[in-house]
């Protein structure tokens, strides 16, 4: 749709307006030049999300202990899930966090495209900037939780192994995992609001068909490549063993890669289709 | 970048620009996943029958013209003529169908003030949040935040979040963060009708200084013709999707005011209302003293103006206006309440003709537009019903009597005032 470039014999910049073309790449010289508005947009929704709330911040700790507490009293204690060992409360936390940043940020970022609808009919900037900072948001609920993760460590008297160093990998793997999805999510919404609606749904079920009760020890060993295709899998058993020492989740996380880099590239292709007719389908 | 000979100083370079938008037929239908389904499943069919298809409507079409650096071109036409589509194009909000257009220089677009404004955050978060949309940099924010918290006047409240400003103080900030874009292009779409009175001074005192002193090329969409008049040298008349003029303001103005004048022939105005307003205007008319409608008068005439309005239910701060204005420029506002304060306190629901009596011998010969509002607050925050210059009239002079007075037609005045020179001889 548009470029920016130097003009030959001027400096000022030079944009160019002319019909959407079909399929296009993603423009990242634009979206770097937009880099401080991404942060603007990523503050705000930190910022308010607590505004006038009793607890605050504490919010980002209660849930996940509640839920951990919760899910050790019916799947570890009445259900006996078996947890490679690991006492089961640490065992599900240490799924629990990388499944709310991505159960978060696909939720976020494709409501995002709707609830700022007012903003971007109004001003342009490249829409890719919403989702992403949709994604990047649940970021700080994810430290604060992560202190809780680290008092449990403490309490079962567990030190991180090297394997720790891995972790930020696994962290960018989660938000890659989300923006992937959650691309192809806000582009859909945009047309069809219906997806907003199978989202809580979709990520209840994701929560059972990914490791976050359950070892994916309890899968086949020659299976379970075929697990990754659900890229969180393969996150989530990076996690446990980038900070619990669980055993190593080989080609689960290779095949995981590759799906979340197919969902990246294909839902940036079409969440630029998309873009370009944001403002009439909106 | 292919470049044209003697184009070296175009800022907007519009070609051949088009719009189109499908109405009616089933494209316009909510969208649904399933209805995506099913169509794609019926298309075979749905593309035979013509009860399906949608209508093309062309929003602008076959749109060129060329703007140079420093220039301040205004966009006038009637609602829906195509001035906000060009403006969301010309801003990359949407994309044209064809045509193209090249903007050299950073461009910025202020379509509505306050865009990214937070309930929830302050004044200083919301003019870093609101700045940042708007495509300043933080380190540009940083330097003008003084200036452009001197000129919102709410340096108290600064770190206030939002929703508990007035209304006033909002969007005088919001206004505050607006004008203080520096971008080398600007597209203004009519935020100047803003705040109170005061304000709205300021405002177009900074639009000014944005038009002549700061040398910047301004795109200014408004329905205001003063405004259009004071700021803008060439304009461009936008009439059904294409340019009717593109010439001097004068004269693009004089042809947009003569064309709307020659389309009203109609001596009552009566509105075909679906305004779910508590307080909404029906009927316009102008009466003689023989109690007829007309649209002709002499100076000296009695002029009346009779107003039907309803109101639906209890409502206070509630004002019935009418507005007089002569090229473009309002000269006289009046208000029912001016006179009746206890209407600001109640209005009782029912259906009200009002009738009021223009002053005689006020208005100088010429053509004088009315217009008429029925607001809820003292600046419409809580809605209103508004009809802008709906009735054109014509005050003429005899020719006899006038001859030798100061207000005589061909003198170009605009009000009458017979006032009295006390002279007295001071040397012999």
């Amino acid at each position: 749709m548009t470029a920016t470039e130097p003009h030959q014999n001027q400096v000022k910049v030079h944009t160019r307006i002319t019909p959407p073309r079909k399929w296009i790449p993603i423009n990242i010289g634009e979206i770097w030049e937009y880099r401080e508005l991404l942060l603007s947009f990523t503050l705000r929704d930190i910022k308010v999300r607590y505004k006038q709330t009793a607890l605050g911040f504490l919010w980002a700790l209660i849930q996940p202990l509640f839920i951990m507490l919760i899910f050790t009293i019916f799947f570890g204690r009445l259900a006996k899930i078996p947890s490679d060992g690991i006492p089961y409360p640490l065992f599900v936390l240490a799924a629990l966090l990388p499944w709310t940043l991505f159960a978060e940020g696909i939720t976020r970022s494709t409501a995002s495209m709707i609830t700022n609808a007012n903003i971007m009919t109004k001003v342009y900037f490249p829409r890719l900037i919403m989702p992403v900072s949709g994604v990047l948001s649940p970021l700080v609920d994810f430290c604060v939780a992560f202190f809780l993760l680290v008092i449990m460590m403490a309490y079962f008297g567990f030190i991180p192994t090297i394997n720790i160093i891995f972790l930020p990998l696994f962290i960018v793997l989660a938000l890659a995992t989300s923006l992937g999805i959650g691309l192809w999510l806000s582009a859909l919404n945009v047309k069809f609001r219906d997806f907003q609606y199978t989202i809580p749904f979709m990520i209840q079920l994701g929560l059972f068909a990914s490791p976050v009760v359950y070892p994916s020890s309890l899968i086949p060993e020659s299976l379970r490549f075929l697990y990754g295709l659900n890229p969180m899998a393969g996150v989530i058993e990076g996690f446990r063993w980038a900070l619990l020492g669980t055993e190593m989740p080989g080609a689960m996380i290779l095949v995981s890669v590759i799906v979340v880099l197919v969902a990246l590239v294909s839902g940036a292709f079409y969440f630029r289709r998309m873009e370009q007719q944001y403002a009439d389908v909106v | 970048m292919w470049c044209e000979m003697g184009s070296d100083n175009i800022a907007i370079s519009v070609k051949g620009l088009g719009k189109k938008y499908f109405i009616g037929g089933p494209k316009e239908k909510y969208h649904t996943f399933r209805d995506a389904i099913v169509n794609s499943v019926k298309s075979p069919f749905g593309r035979f029958s013509a009860t399906e298809s949608p209508q093309e409507f062309w929003a602008l079409k076959d749109v060129s013209f060329d703007v140079e650096h420093g220039e301040v071109v205004g966009i006038i036409g009637r609602n829906g003529a195509g001035k906000s589509t060009l403006l969301k194009i010309l801003s990359r909000i949407t994309t044209p169908t064809e045509g193209s257009v090249d903007l050299y220089g950073r461009v910025g677009s202020l379509l509505e003030v306050g865009t990214g404004f937070h309930p929830e955050l302050t004044g200083r978060e919301n003019i870093y949040l609101s700045g940042s949309i708007l495509g300043m940099k933080r380190r540009e924010i940083d330097a003008k935040l003084d200036d452009i918290v001197k000129f919102s006047e709410i340096e108290k409240f600064l770190d206030t979040p939002v929703k508990r400003f007035s209304s006033g103080m909002y969007v005088r900030l919001a206004f505050a963060v607006a004008a203080h874009m520096d971008t080398e292009i600007l597209l203004v779409d009519e935020v100047l009708a803003v705040g109170d009175a005061q304000f709205q001074k300021k405002c177009m005192g900074k639009m000014e200084d944005v038009a002549a002193k700061e040398g910047r090329t301004v795109l200014f969409v408004s329905h205001n013709m003063g405004a259009i008049a004071r700021l803008c040298q060439r304009s461009i008349w936008i009439k059904n999707g294409q340019i009717g003029i593109n010439d001097e303001t004068k004269i693009t103005v004089t042809a947009y005011l003569n064309e709307n004048i020659a389309e009203d022939i109609q001596d009552i105005i009566t509105f075909q209302n679906n305004s779910k307003l508590p307080f909404f205007i029906r009927e316009v008319a102008l009466i003689d003293e023989n109690n007829v409608s007309s649209r002709h008068y002499y100076i000296n005439s009695k002029i009346f103006i009779d107003i039907e309005y309803v109101v639906r239910e209890t409502i206070s701060q509630s004002f019935l206006i009418f507005a007089i204005s002569r090229e473009g420029i309002k000269i006289f506002q009046s208000h029912d309440t001016d006179l009746n304060p206890q209407l600001i306190a109640t209005r009782q629901p029912g259906i009200y003709r009002a009738r009021v009596q223009l002053p005689q011998k006020l208005l100088a010969s010429g053509k004088y537009q009315l217009s008429v509002r029925a607001a809820i607050g003292p600046n419409g925050e809580f809605g209103y019903d508004s009809h802008d210059d709906i009735l054109n009239f014509y005050i003429d002079d005899i020719d006899d009597e006038t001859m030798f007075k100061g207000y005589r037609k061909d003198r170009n005045t605009l009000i009458i005032s017979e006032i009295s020179w006390q002279t007295k001889k001071i040397k012999p």
